[in-house]
């Protein structure tokens, strides 16, 4: 299902514009910007206007099932045929769901006087379906979808355009995706297995076409979820607006969200000296000072926004000073980085862990911090090793800061303290709120009783797991290694 | 709009079958014959409406005798700016969603009642509505009593304009008189082709002539109401009261209750009805 650009045609375009440019000496007034066709239809009876494998499956090597899609002559909303979905079940052999596009054959096509994809749809089932547009699988540059809950009878569904006047040539008609059906409802991202009773269905579409309705009216875009979110930071960092969506009111009086591009936005912050955002909502802070990062979809404001506030610029712990060869590393650019770690291995609920980066220096913040485990692949015999370090800044006043050692004894799993062994260091006590504190702990300091029951004292030649212990404070810590 | 919608669907179901047996209108019939201006509020004063022109109903109903105003609406009327003004050319009723003397919703009711009552002409004003579940905006008109024990229907209900925020294309014009009220009340609806009553202004009117309430949007006539076919509609049960005395103006909007439904999670408060103007013309 790979596509191939039509060369000839773009070859067939230049030598037109060539001709007539070379006609005359200047551009004549008259001369307009090109445009491109304006049909309406995308699939009726038969595609319109559409490559000729007018499906263009999602990768297969991603689970999409390519064999799942057709056209059905004894089924149609009007007409004779409709376009067929045979949604495959979770165990299909050529893949567990089905998705992809439909592509203007052509150059693309201005869209900017219609103001909504529609089509009928109805299936076997009362699935659900993702559907929208603006996906070509070249730039991909304004797609928007929205997932469509579906009932056994033909529905005409109304996909809003946030702003027409950006697709003035568009060659992603139309995008679908669906996946099995969900009878018991309990389908778990987190648990593969809670697909697996799922069932394959049918789904038909048909009258696939851009509508200039005018009956879609309140439309409102968002962005950070529509929530005015207030941020204290410091110069140099980076952050992504998130949380974007697009909501019209259907005639029906339903509002209809859809996902969308950030390319649809027009990002602007109050004081581009303080923050710059880029065309695609990427925020960067320079300088301390005040800005208020907003958004425009066409002459609509965006509910949401992001007050940023820049205490100045951010200090980085100091870089270590020791050979590499005298360290084991954990976690820090300076040295490697230990294989497969993971800085939330374990961690209490309602934690919030984030990688943050400053001048290129890669840290973690803990918010909300409980306990937290970081860990690695095996373990790591420290034995030979007489302390620990690690740089550490306490962002929450007060707030307690104990480091563990969890060791998993000679059989090197984590299954208690049989042969395994843990012990605690309280350092709260040498914390500063908001500056830089570098920890060197003896190893033989971790006398304390751990709260998973830890008896202080650790045996050292298995250290599967660096425990972190809060009271749900906010700390960063950067440099973490034995030596 | 007053009283009793519990038959509400009955009455609409009934409606489009009256519509075919009686109301054949006639395609070159003018929308409108009346053109002589009388009566206006252009709202141009910013501040408060013209006091000449309206007065205020305030509260939920209980002081007028029909708690939720009858249909179990839920707003508190007041007379406040937050709730009505004038600004920028505009009347602005405004429905909040606030704890207000014992209400959640609060919002304005203004009448012309005692100071603008007409019988006859050409009632028209334009008018941009809010959208949303609970909603209910109303551009309507009452019968001046003649005496204290005169009571609706008794004394004739014409509804120029209501909506319900849930059907963002679709009005209804409707007639409620002894026989013919509340939820049996003669109504019709009209549905925009390709616009929307909450994201633009549409112009709502009715020319009232004896035996004959012409109603229409912008500039198509929707129906067209004579003593006849309330004959028909009632089965010779109700009674033309619109014959026999003055109506004055009603503009408000209505929180919940028996016909829109109530508000929903999505509904969006603060929302308002924006009058441009109201005319009456002979």
């Amino acid at each position: 299902m790979v596509h191939t650009i039509k060369h000839t045609q773009i070859l067939g375009l230049l030598l037109l514009i060539l001709m007539t440019v070379s006609c005359e000496r200047d551009i004549s007034e008259d001369a307009v910007p090109a445009t491109f066709p304006t049909t309406a239809e995308v699939y009726t009876d038969n595609p319109v206007g559409l490559t000729d494998e007018f499906f263009i499956s999602f990768d297969p090597a991603g689970g999409a099932n390519p064999e799942a899609f057709g056209t059905d002559d004894n089924e149609a909303y009007l007409g004779s045929s409709s376009i067929r979905i045979d949604v495959p079940a979770p165990n299909d052999p050529n893949g567990n769901f089905v998705g992809g596009i439909f592509k203007d054959r052509g150059d693309g096509r201005n869209l900017t006087g219609y103001d909504a994809l529609t089509f009928w749809v109805k299936g076997s089932l009362t699935g659900s379906l993702e559907a929208g547009f603006g996906t070509d699988f070249e730039i991909d540059e304004f797609p928007v979808s929205a997932f469509i809950d579906l009932a056994t009878d033909w529905r005409k569904v109304i996909i809003p355009i946030p702003d027409p006047s950006r697709l003035v040539q568009e060659k992603g008609m139309f995008l679908f995706a669906a996946g099995s059906f969900d009878v018991l409802g309990d389908d778990n991202p987190d648990v593969a297995t809670s697909f697996d009773d799922n069932v394959g269905y049918t789904i038909w579409i048909d009258e696939i076409r851009f509508e200039k309705l005018g009956t879609l009216g309140q439309g409102q875009p968002k962005i950070f979820n529509g929530v005015d979110e207030t941020l204290e930071t410091f110069s140099g960092s980076t952050i992504q607006t998130t949380g974007i969506s697009y909501t019209a009111n259907l005639p029906s009086g339903m509002n209809q969200s859809v996902q969308l591009s950030t390319n649809y936005f027009t990002f602007s912050s109050s004081n581009p000296n303080v923050a710059t955002v880029t065309d695609t909502g990427e925020i960067t802070v320079l300088t301390s000072g005040e800005a208020t990062i907003t958004a425009t979809v066409g002459n609509l404001s965006a509910d949401g926004s992001l007050q940023i506030t820049t205490t100045g610029d951010f200090e980085n712990a100091p870089d270590p000073t020791l050979p590499e060869s005298d360290v084991l590393s954990i976690y820090s650019d300076f040295y490697s980085v230990i294989d497969g770690l993971d800085v939330g291995a374990f961690n209490n609920d309602g934690i919030n862990i984030e990688a943050q980066t400053f001048n290129g220096n890669e840290l973690i913040e803990y918010q909300n911090l409980g306990f937290v485990g970081i860990g690695w692949n095996d373990t790591v015999d420290v034995s030979g090793f007489t302390h620990i370090h690690l740089d550490v800044q306490r962002l929450t006043s007060g707030s307690n800061f104990i480091v563990e050692l969890l060791d998993y004894g000679p059989d090197g799993i984590d299954n208690g303290f049989g042969d395994g062994s843990a012990g605690g260091f309280n350092a709260t006590s040498q914390m500063i709120d908001e500056e830089w504190v570098g920890l060197d702990i003896p190893l033989n300091s971790f006398t304390l009783p751990t709260g998973a029951g830890g008896a202080g004292n650790p045996n050292l030649n298995n250290i599967g797991n660096i425990i972190l212990v809060s009271n749900s404070g906010a700390f960063l810590i950067d440099n973490v290694y034995f030596y | 709009m007053k009283k009793f919608l519990k038959k509400y669907i009955t009455a609409f179901i009934m409606v489009p079958i009256f519509l075919l047996q009686a109301c054949d209108l006639d395609e070159t019939q003018e929308v409108v014959t009346k053109n002589n201006l009388v009566w206006a509020d252009e709202f141009d004063q910013d501040g408060a409406p013209n006091p000449q022109n309206w007065n205020f109903e305030i509260g939920d109903g209980t002081e007028q005798g029909i708690p939720g105003w009858g249909n179990n609406e839920l707003q508190y009327y007041t007379d406040r700016p937050e709730n009505v003004k004038v600004e920028n050319g505009v009347l602005v009723i405004t429905a909040r969603e606030e704890s207000f003397q014992g209400s959640n919703y609060t919002s304005a009711r203004l009448v012309t009642r005692g100071l603008f009552e007409k019988q006859y002409g050409r009632f028209e004003a334009r008018i941009k509505v809010p959208y949303g579940k609970g909603y209910w905006p109303a551009f309507w008109m009452l019968g001046v009593p003649e005496t204290a024990e005169e009571e609706w229907p008794q004394i004739g209900e014409i509804d120029i304009m209501e909506n319900v925020g849930d059907e963002p294309t679709i009005a209804f014009g409707s007639m409620h008189g002894p026989g013919y009220s509340g939820g049996e009340s003669i109504s019709k609806e009209f549905e925009l082709d390709g616009d929307r009553f909450d994201t633009s202004f549409h112009i709502f009117g009715i020319e009232w002539s004896p035996n004959r309430i012409n109603y229409y949007i912008d500039d198509k006539l929707y129906q067209s109401l004579t003593p006849e076919d309330v004959d028909e509609e009632t089965d010779g049960e109700g009674v033309w009261v619109f014959n026999d005395r003055p109506s004055y103006i009603i503009l408000n909007v209505a929180v919940g209750g028996n016909l829109p439904g109530n508000p929903n999670a999505e509904t969006i408060f603060p929302q308002s009805m924006v009058v441009d103007y109201v005319r009456v013309y002979e």
